[in-house]
């Protein structure tokens, strides 16, 4: 079944006005409504840069974008927002002072009725793990709490798409976990989701996964594809498996652990009780 | 240290209570007209009757007394000079001498009433930030000033630089404080010397603070424009303001304690 466009970019460059060199070049990339795309890349390969002009932020300075659901019409009150973003350093999106009010800032914006904004900030920051907290001033919240408060202002404005720029970098792997899990939920709505990171463990529900090197899409593949490359291929490209996939990939090569085997917890565990536990 | 400060500035204490559930254009009014009645009334008694009233409303929200009087440190310096300029240039009975210039009983006197008075305004003042949030003044600023926008005062807009501004002040201090720190832990040194060479010290601490100041406001312009920030245009708010009947009932209160005591001092002084 063939998905609505969500963002489409046709030989798309940039750069920042009165720096000379490229950030991003030559890049022609689609994103289909509902897809879960994991952005990866070391630092200063223009990954932001690239969420920036998907969410309208920045446009191209050369080659075209497409944003489906952002139309320049400034009567189109009180719908959806086409894309939020939740930017790489929580401190840098925060605008009001009380969580409730930096919550409500997103639907504010897009004219919803008072009770709707209600209802979305109660929820939102529900999801978020932040509820009870609505009076709090937002400066007394830790750099892990602000980051799941920057998500919840993003869930707050129900977009089509929900772009998150190394979102997690700041929480305990607790939190990291619930956050993965309300960004599931969200995607299971038939939300898209662009997520930039550096670290595999956090985009194992990704089903897509781009790699930025250079401001230039170095490999663009599903995640069957990714998940099936070697460590070394992917070392080759600054990337690194966490410890758990390492192992079995080093088990595999030495015969201890078939081929057939995922690299799951579980599995492993059948395999090896099966194998070894009697 | 930037708690103090925070609390010094008057910054917005959360809290459930009848003077923070007030309409804030009920309270910007009532705070600006006691700053122009302060102006009215003369005498150490008006001044005490003002300082229990502030009192008063500070219990009622919550506001610890101690918070509202560190609120007076900015100004601080603003009442020790013009007190000295009052006790030293007023006639009068002549009290004792530094430098062959006489400090007057009657200059005394003057120098403690205007002090009274300006610490009162600043107290006032601290009571509204301290007890509405930075958006709840924009809302009210916006509201009150929505007559003037048929003439082209961009009321809107004002209104959102101004809850910026608030809302960047905690901000800007824990920048400072981490700029100082940064610079202590390489050898800068901001204790010793004279009051001079301690003032030169922080120089070097302004330059990074406002580069740090532009880009954060950069980042919160493209944040806001990320979050469907269009200026005032079709926005709603979470909070509508509300004029209810307990807003009028706090204003008319207040005309009628305001006009007690400005009716008792002109008995009181005739
Ligand atoms: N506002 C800006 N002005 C000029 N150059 C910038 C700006 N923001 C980023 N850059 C440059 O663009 C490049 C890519 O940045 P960015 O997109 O932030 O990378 P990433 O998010 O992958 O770390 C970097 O070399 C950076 O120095
Ligand atoms: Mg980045």
């Amino acid at each position: 079944m063939p998905r609505e466009t969500q963002f489409i970019l046709s030989g798309a460059e940039f750069s920042y006005p009165g720096s000379s060199g490229k950030v991003l070049s030559g890049i022609d990339l689609e994103i289909r409504a509902g897809e879960w795309v994991a952005l990866l890349g070391s630092n200063g390969s223009g990954k932001t840069t690239l969420l920036k002009i998907l969410s309208a932020l920045l446009v191209p300075t050369q080659g075209s974008s497409f944003i489906s659901g952002s139309s320049q019409d400034d009567a189109a009150c009180g719908r959806k927002a086409p894309c939020a973003m939740v930017f790489q350093n929580p401190e840098d999106q925060i605008v009001a002072s009380t969580l409730e009010e930096e919550v409500a800032f997103g639907p504010e914006n897009l004219g919803c009725p008072a009770e709707e904004i209600r209802r979305r900030v109660t929820h939102s920051l529900e999801a978020c793990g932040l509820s009870g907290m609505e009076k709090q001033l937002v400066s007394s919240l830790s750099g892990g709490q602000k980051q799941r408060l920057a998500l919840a202002g993003a869930l707050a404005m129900q977009p089509a798409a929900i772009l998150l720029d190394e979102a997690l970098s700041m929480l305990d792997p607790q939190s990291r976990r619930a956050f993965t899990e309300i960004i599931a939920s969200e995607h299971a709505k038939g939300r898209t989701i662009v997520q930039v990171t550096h670290r595999i463990e956090e985009i194992r529900l990704a089903e897509r996964m781009l790699l930025l090197k250079d401001g230039k899409i170095e490999f663009d593949m599903p995640r069957e594809d990714f998940f099936r490359m070697r460590s070394e291929d992917l070392a080759a490209f600054g990337l690194e498996l966490p410890p758990f996939e390492k192992l079995c990939e080093i088990l595999r090569i030495r015969g201890l652990l078939p081929e057939s085997c995922a690299a799951d917890i579980g599995a492993v565990e059948t395999y090896i009780y099966d194998a070894f536990g009697k | 240290m930037a708690n103090a400060y925070k609390i010094a500035l008057g910054q917005f204490i959360p809290a459930d209570t009848p003077v923070h559930s007030l309409d804030p254009r009920a309270k910007i009014i009532m705070v600006m007209a006691v700053i122009i009645l302060l102006f009215v009334t003369h005498t150490a008694a008006a001044f005490t009757l003002w300082f229990l009233l502030l009192m008063y409303v500070a219990r009622l929200s919550k506001i610890p007394a101690g918070v509202l009087f560190s609120s007076t440190k900015p100004v601080l310096i603003l009442i020790i000079f013009t007190s000295c300029l009052h006790i030293f240039s007023v006639p009068g009975e002549k009290l004792f001498s530094v430098f062959g210039i006489s400090a007057t009983k009657e200059g005394f006197i003057l120098a403690f009433l205007i002090s009274f008075r300006l610490a009162l305004i600043v107290m006032y003042a601290s009571l509204l930030t301290l007890t509405t949030s930075p958006s709840r003044i924009s809302d009210g600023l916006e509201g009150l000033m929505s007559p003037f926008s048929r003439i082209g005062l961009p009321s809107h807009d004002i209104a959102m630089m101004i809850t910026i501004a608030l809302r960047f002040i905690p901000t800007l201090f824990e920048e400072t404080s981490r700029i100082i720190k940064a610079q202590e832990s390489r050898g800068a040194d901001f204790e010793s010397g004279g009051p001079v060479k301690r003032a030169m010290a922080y120089i070097p601490v302004l330059v990074p603070l406002f580069v740090i100041i532009f880009r954060r406001a950069d980042n919160l312009a493209v944040a806001m424009e990320a979050r469907g920030y269009r200026g005032g245009s079709c926005r709603t708010r979470l909070n509508p303001l509300r004029w209810r009947k307990c807003d009028s009932m706090a204003v008319i209160l207040l005309g009628v304690l305001s006009a007690l005591i400005i009716f008792g001092e002109r008995l009181l002084v005739r």
